[in-house]
């Protein structure tokens, strides 16, 4: 039994600070979680922006290969507009590449060389031609666009080619077979290049060791089931996948021996497969690609052709690592060779990519740009906004100022609330079911979609319509009611106005939701491949989060940058309309 | 055409309301009290007899006689095809719209060519006829209310009699949202439980989630049509994005309302807002590009297998997507808590960690709640974020470094996939109501546990 | 504390039979940012004896009182200047931590706030907090004695279980002053505490205040003269910040020294 009057003597006591000491820490752990919390929430933030924008970066430029192309075939020359409409461009741009590296022979080559420029040179060509057919029959000097790869491979998005330092003489002698050259020099300039083999070697290796490993694991299962297992035939199979198993173990490890060894071992020479880092040689004009080295040399293919040479000094040829190996880029040792080439007589351009902003929707990633989807996100907001907007502001003006208070409006209510909480893609479900399937509203138009996302805003707009109603002071209401003013005229002479920057920070907040909004857009069709540039609110068109969603999706990788770039733009505008939004609220909001 | 009739009325519309002025003026001869009402409002009430009568004719023309063309189509094509299932009636009568259109329809023949020929011509007459109609009852409204202009007819209060139906109409919108979701959803419902027997409990309880394999050959397979893979997936997603959303939230919340300083709170609180703006799809893609590949890397280098669509890296993200939802929710709720409550602790001598967890917390317990509450029924029906980062493969596994697929996915890849829109609807909305149905029960009593909260501390 | 020392302030007359000084404030001024709550106030609050704040709203006797547990540490804002010693020791000492001081020093408020858990714990949550106690049957007992001394026990014992908020305003305020009690501390303070109250519920309370005065140190704001001339034995008179007068109550309510104070007190203004 203890006596209250007891209790005093603890406070203050050493027992007490002891426990105060422990208070005190948890209360600095309470602390700790929470600023941790706020650290995460930062850290995403940080991370999110980051890989956008960082991302987005890349999809600011755009490259240019300037050719020469001679426009005299005489289809051209004698042709009329229709001619000029009709003429394969297509072949003249492949022609002029040709001319530009006639060493490319074969079909591969061949393509490689057509890859460094991109599809829709052609159309850009006859752009020109078309607008100029004085063109016709002189050489001009054309930017043509240069495709993905090539765009990536310049923005060093594939590693980059390095020239490394060397010393020695260099002599080329065609071997016997006649396709390859031998390679020395006098000095062991290759050393490194062997090097950086020999750690791929050790990369090779180690993903064998791993295989190993699984397999291991494998032996493991099977024996440990092996032995628990009273099924005779059962355990014959199992063991059998044991005796497969290590069998397949031993060779990996084998392999991976082996490899180990020819990696630590000093000298010897080793294959350059595409595994491996591109070596690369340039021996005046022409580039060789080592397929094999040691120190001092190796055997090389000609990428473009070289003349035999003894004792070439070490400052009259070039020695490029390129540690990215071919197999893990998309751009190949041939185009790195041509484009490398084609930069180095200045006729590479990288200029701001204003075509992204400006053309529609492209399979072709150097082809695509923004504005249809952006036009297609303003029908689509223009039609949110004429429909949420007035039936917004109107059904609060008749729940705050005249309806009943009695169940029906309370349902309304509750009604109201629900909807600001129904997943998004049901009301797409709805727009696909009730005003595409029954209405017959055109699929996959700005319509369509700006109805879906005006049903979606509405409770947004209702809820903040009706909070700034409210905030209407009632001497207002009963000032004008006083003059003989009718009940409707008082609430829209007088009430909506003075609650009208509420309404519109509301509004501007739900448009910006919906410009956001990707799911619903889905269900009704939005999210097909659409090029043209919508010019009302019937045509099919996209907007641009969907035009992220269907960039993110595709393979190309210089897709991921123009996603983060459209992402980019998406952001601007959110930013903007909130921007709005804040300056509303702080320029006009009254305090009553 | 449609839009032209649209259009047209209005500029009707806008004739009469001033012819409707100039003869309430002349009416008046001069002396403007004489008149009941004012010249512009015998405008407006002209203004608004066309409009509503051409309005309300097109549009409900419109839909009826769809409703009959398709009727009408429907009985030939089974006239024509009696032994046809359902579904392949249904799909004929797309076809021949198609064709009809110009568009792409799944195959010709003569009977799809016929009903092509037929569903062009009633078109044709279908829209001359509602054009012609609507004009006319406008043309009708409008003129019966400027004949009717007389000095003593009340035309505001009668105006204003209709501008109040037009506010509760708006108002009655949200309702009638309601009831169109609930319809068009429960209407594919109730046919996709008929296409599959009324087997309801393989939908519920089933484990193979395959919907459209061996649909061509008529019926669905009731044993292919099992969402359990998927309300595990779902489930799966949804609490690893709670399991990041609610400590993180809670504890931002705690933090920026008991503890923060003003500077700290000046940057904490909007950034939250950034990130509670920022779109779903933006999260998407950052799942895509970022966090999946990290958190396959890292588990690979602990030497797990990852899936490179696991569950873990869209919960995650999704889980920092609520996170603002939770935090702000959790936050208004903490300081609905009346100061007297904790001033009543630190009166006794209670620390603030004390106070928070001993008194504030089970007093804003209820509120906590429903933000939860809210909070899943987000994760629930989110769909970009699992769309772009969670797998499409009905797995049924509970490891969440597997891939794992979602309703909403299920919903996305029916609704966009190649199979034809009518037969894929009936899985698609199936689910869809299901996520009706249980997103609307997490609101209503999440709603309802904090409106209890709210009267308590009135 | 020598007499001698307390002879420079006329205003500070010992209490007959009443032992020492348990509370000292010097030069004490608070300010709300630029706002000057608090201008100087020099007091002493004798051991075993109510004194009563009283004073025109906004006179800032509510401020002073917080500042006598460093209630007012909780406002960012507010910032306190001075010296007010608590048996001789400085509260708004760097090495004071005022969770330790607010155990010495309890309150009461204005609006009785019960929290939403059960009578029992309720007044439990001091000594849990505490770690006053060690064992249940040690809190049972706390409990009960605690309740007993605030006269609620009667109508508590039976439902110990159940939320303090089901309770009438006038029993939530005595299980607020049983939820003080339950810790001990050596100065109970009160902040208004009847003001929510009827006058039923009122009385019960200010007999239960003269009943604690055996054991505590008690100071209340209040807004009625008659409730401090009933329940004190001291008074301190505030106006705008200043401390104007403080005496026996007595003395004050009859034969006020300072205009001010005769003014309020015949309700010129209030």
């Amino acid at each position: 039994m203890v006596a209250i009057a007891d209790l005093s003597a603890q406070h203050g006591s050493e027992n007490s600070a002891r426990k105060l000491k422990r208070r005190r820490m948890a209360q600095l752990r309470l602390q700790t979680y929470g600023i941790m919390a706020i650290g995460f929430a930062a850290l995403a933030l940080v991370t999110l922006m980051w890989t956008v924008v960082g991302n987005a970066f890349q999809a600011m430029s755009e490259s240019y290969v300037t050719l020469e192309v001679p426009l005299d075939d005489p289809e051209l020359v004698s042709g009329d507009a229709e001619a000029l409409n009709r003429f394969n461009y297509d072949g003249l741009v492949k022609d002029v590449l040709k001319a530009e590296f006639p060493s490319a022979s074969g079909r591969t080559q061949r393509r490689e060389l057509y890859d460094l420029v991109s599809s829709g040179a052609q159309f850009e060509l006859r752009e020109a031609v078309l607008q100029d057919p004085s063109l016709a029959g002189q050489t001009v000097t054309v930017e043509l666009l240069a495709s993905d790869v090539a765009d990536l491979y310049l923005k060093g998005s594939y590693g980059s080619l390095e020239a490394r330092p060397h010393e020695g003489s260099l002599s080329i002698v065609p071997s016997e077979d006649g396709d390859t050259f031998q390679v020395t020099s006098t000095t062991p300039d290759f050393a490194e290049a062997l090097a950086q083999a020999k750690l791929a070697l050790l990369d090779q290796a180690a993903f064998q060791r791993n295989q190993a490993r699984l397999q291991n694991r494998g032996v493991e299962v099977f024996g440990r089931q092996a032995e628990e297992t009273a099924d005779p035939d059962e355990r014959k199979r199992l063991l059998a996948q044991v005796e497969t198993r290590s069998a397949e173990r031993d060779r990996l490890l084998d392999v991976a021996d082996g490899l180990e060894a020819r990696a630590r071992q000093d000298g010897g020479a080793e294959a350059l497969d595409t595994s491996a880092p591109s070596v690369l040689l340039r021996v005046g004009g022409g580039w060789l690609k080592m397929i094999e080295v040691n120190d001092n040399g190796g055997i090389a293919e000609p990428v473009v052709p070289v003349e035999p040479v003894e004792s070439l000094p070490a400052d009259a040829w070039g020695y490029f690592i390129h540690d990215l190996p071919e197999a893990s880029r998309k751009v190949s040792d041939r185009q790195i060779v041509w484009i490398e080439t084609l930069k180095e007589r200045g006729q590479v351009d990288t200029v701001f990519n204003t075509r992204f902003f400006t053309a529609g929707d492209s399979r072709e990633p150097e082809l695509a740009g923004i504005w249809g989807a952006a036009v297609g996100s303003f029908w689509t907001m223009l039609v949110t906004f004429l429909l949420a907007f007035p039936i917004g502001v109107l059904a609060a003006i008749y729940l705050e100022e005249f309806a009943p208070k009695n169940r029906i409006t309370d349902f309304v209510e509750v009604n109201i609330n629900n909807l600001a909480a129904v997943p998004s893609i049901v009301f797409g479900l709805l727009g696909l079911a009730v005003f595409l399937g029954f209405f017959g509203v055109p699929r996959s138009s700005p319509l369509a979609g700006g109805i879906v996302l005006a049903l979606m805003t509405l409770p947004t707009i209702i809820i903040a319509s009706r909070a700034a109603i409210r905030a209407v002071p009632p001497s207002i209401r009963d000032a004008a009611l006083g003059l003989g003013a009718s009940k409707l005229q008082t609430s829209f002479h007088h009430v909506l106005p003075l609650a009208m920057p509420g309404i519109l920070t509301g509004t501007i907040i739900g448009m910006a939701q919906a410009l956001g909004e990707t799911a619903p857009l889905i269900m009704i069709g939005m999210v097909a491949f659409i090029v043209d540039v919508p010019t009302g609110i019937t045509d099919s068109a996209t907007v641009l989060p969907v035009q992220v969603f269907r960039w993110s999706d595709f393979p190309e990788r210089a897709f991921e940058a123009r996603t983060a770039a459209a992402i980019c733009m998406l952001l601007l505008f959110l930013v903007l309309m909130n921007a709005l939004a804040v300056f509303l609220r702080k320029r006009f909001e009254r305090r009553w | 055409m449609t839009s032209a009739v649209f259009l047209f009325i209005f500029v009707l519309a806008f004739v009469f309301l001033f012819l409707a002025r100039q003869r309430a003026t002349a009416v008046a001869g001069g002396q403007l009290a004489s008149l009941h009402s004012r010249p512009n409002y015998h405008g407006l009430y002209a203004f608004l007899l066309t409009v509503i009568g051409g309005l309300l004719t097109l549009i409900a023309l419109s839909t009826l006689t769809d409703l009959y063309i398709d009727g009408t189509l429907s009985r030939s094509i089974a006239d024509a095809v009696p032994d046809a299932p359902r579904i392949e009636r249904q799909l004929i009568l797309s076809d021949a719209k198609s064709i009809a259109t110009g568009g792409v329809s799944s195959a010709q023949d003569q009977l799809r060519q016929d009903i092509a020929d037929r569903f062009g011509s009633l078109e044709t007459m279908r829209t001359w006829g509602v054009a012609l109609l609507s004009l006319g009852i406008a043309v009708m409204g409008g003129l019966r209310a400027v004949r009717g202009i007389t000095p003593e007819f009340r035309a505001r209060n009668r105006s204003e009699g209709i501008i109040r139906t037009i506010l509760a109409i708006c108002a009655g919108i949200a309702i009638l949202t309601t009831i169109g979701i609930v319809l068009s959803l429960i209407f594919e419902t109730l046919n996709f439980f008929n296409n599959i027997g009324w087997r309801v409990d393989k939908f519920l309880f089933g484990t193979r989630w395959s919907p459209l394999s061996g649909v061509h050959s008529g019926e669905m397979d009731p044993d292919k049509v099992g969402a359990v893979p998927l309300f595990a997936g779902t489930l799966l997603i949804t609490a690893i994005a709670m399991l990041v959303a609610v400590p993180v939230g809670l504890f931002a919340a705690i933090y920026l309302s008991d503890f923060a300083s003003k500077r700290v709170r000046a940057w904490a609180k909007p950034m939250l807002e950034i990130l509670a703006g920022v779109p779903t799809v933006v999260y998407g893609f950052f799942a895509a590009i970022t966090v999946a590949p990290f958190i396959r890397r890292t588990g690979e280098s602990l030497g797990l297998s990852v899936a490179s669509e696991s569950a873990l890296a869209a919960g995650l993200v999704m889980g920092i997507m609520i996170i603002p939802f939770i935090s702000s929710l959790s936050d208004d709720v903490i300081n609905a808590v009346p100061q007297s409550l904790r001033d009543g602790s630190y009166g006794l001598g209670a620390t603030k960690a004390e106070t928070i967890r001993q008194v504030v917390m089970p007093a804003a317990l209820p509120g906590l709640v429903s933000a939860v509450l809210l909070g899943i029924s987000r994760a629930v029906g989110e769909t970009m974020i699992v769309v772009m980062a969670a797998g499409q493969g009905a797995n049924l596994t509970l490891n969440p470094l597997d891939a794992v697929t979602t309703v909403t996915v299920q919903i996305v890849m029916l609704i966009t996939g190649d199979t034809e829109a009518k037969v894929a609807a009936g899985p698609a909305f199936t689910l869809g109501f299901t996520l009706f149905c249980v997103t609307l029960l997490l609101n209503i009593v999440a709603l309802r546990v904090v409106r209890k909260y709210r009267e308590m501390y009135d | 504390m020598s007499h001698a020392d307390m002879t420079d302030i006329a205003t500070n007359q010992q209490m007959p039979g009443s032992s020492d000084t348990k509370i000292r404030a010097r030069d004490v001024h608070v300010f709300y940012g630029q706002t000057e709550a608090i201008k100087g106030v020099d007091v002493d609050i004798l051991s075993n004896t109510v004194t009563a704040f009283i004073g025109p709203s906004g006179c800032g006797k509510s401020t002073f009182l917080r500042c006598l547990n460093r209630m007012n540490d909780t406002i960012d804002s507010c910032r306190v200047t001075g010296e007010i010693l608590l048996d001789g020791g400085d509260i708004y000492d760097r090495k004071v931590d005022p969770v330790q001081l607010r155990a010495r020093v309890g309150m009461v408020f204005q609006k009785p706030n019960p929290f939403p858990k059960s009578i029992y714990d309720n007044v439990a949550y001091g000594p849990r907090i505490h770690g006053l106690v060690s064992n249940k049957a040690d809190l049972d007992s706390i409990v009960e004695q605690s309740l007993r001394k605030a006269a609620l026990w009667d109508e508590a014992k039976d439902r110990l279980d159940q939320p303090g908020t089901g309770l009438s305003g006038g029993q939530q305020q005595r299980l607020c002053i049983a939820r003080t009690i339950a810790v001990n501390p050596e100065v109970i303070l009160m902040d208004e505490p009847c003001s929510a109250l009827d006058p039923i519920a009122t009385a019960i309370i200010e007999e239960l205040i003269d009943e604690l005065r055996e054991n505590f140190t008690i100071a209340i704001v209040t807004h009625s003269m008659q409730q401090a001339a009933r329940v004190s034995q001291r008074t301190a008179y505030f106006h705008l910040g200043n401390l104007i007068e403080v005496g026996q109550t007595d003395q004050i309510f009859t034969n006020p020294r300072h205009q001010l104070t005769e003014d309020y007190i015949t309700g010129r203004f209030g």
